[in-house]
């Protein structure tokens, strides 16, 4: 498969992951849209100097434009293939998704600690 | 090596530079979860190494060896293992950064409040 393909099974697997595995729905809040907001614009500046520089280099027969790094157009946002913009919503996404869920399993322990509490004091 | 061998590295450094002082400005409890902050991790970030591992061996990208430390494993540079460690503790310090100044946290409120007591 070509990493355009893989990009977007990513994101739809982050997203599948958020709002019926995990069902954190974490998505549907405006804090994770804020969050998104400043990390993608931090993930262009950073992604843009990994392929600015050259530093990652793509084979232009997985992704959508060629193997000219252009700063816009030809498939590419500021350096980097569009598809870097999938795999990282799908990977920051899953980071949060991870940590609400482990979060939520934490709270629901400290809520069944301070029944306990409640029963014994 | 030369400077331009710690180019991956000094997109990692920016990374951690812009988000670990989020942990004191908002007293995020972040780092106080270590357990929590490395599942975080080896969850989210182990199914992305996988694809980065098949793609780098399917070829769809490559690393210039000139711009990255020499050291690999599995044919990937440290850098770009660290790469999935670094980005979903960034997320989440993010993440929690914006939900303690939605519940009203100001940065730099924690000091204050300290020294008032």
């Amino acid at each position: 498969m070509s990493y355009t393909a893989l990009a977007a099974l990513g994101v739809v697997a982050a997203i599948v992951l958020d709002r019926w595995v995990a069902r954190t729905r974490i998505t549907s809040t405006s804090d994770w849209w804020s969050a998104y907001a400043i990390i993608v614009f931090f993930q262009l500046l950073t992604n843009g100097w990994l392929t600015g520089r050259g530093i990652v280099r793509y084979d232009p027969d997985t992704i959508l434009g060629s193997e000219d790094v252009v700063l816009v157009g030809d498939g590419r946002i500021l350096f980097a293939p569009v598809e870097d913009l999938a795999f990282g919503f799908a990977l920051v996404l899953t980071s949060c998704v991870a940590w609400t869920w482990l979060g939520r399993h934490r709270a629901a322990d400290s809520t069944v600690d301070s029944a306990v509490d409640r029963a014994t004091s | 090596m030369t400077l331009p061998h710690w180019s991956y590295v000094a997109m990692l450094v920016f990374c951690l530079v812009g988000t670990l002082p989020l942990v004191p400005a908002f007293r995020l409890r972040v780092l106080r979860q270590p357990r929590r902050l490395l599942l975080t991790v080896l969850l989210a970030g182990t199914p992305f190494l996988l694809w980065d591992l098949y793609a780098t061996h399917a070829g769809h990208w490559w690393f210039d060896e000139e711009q990255t430390l020499p050291w690999r494993v599995a044919g990937l540079p440290l850098e770009e293992i660290s790469f999935f460690v670094v980005i979903p503790v960034v997320a989440v310090l993010t993440l929690e950064g914006v939900r303690a100044a939605r519940r009203g946290v100001r940065p730099g409120s924690g000091r204050r409040r300290e020294e008032a007591r």
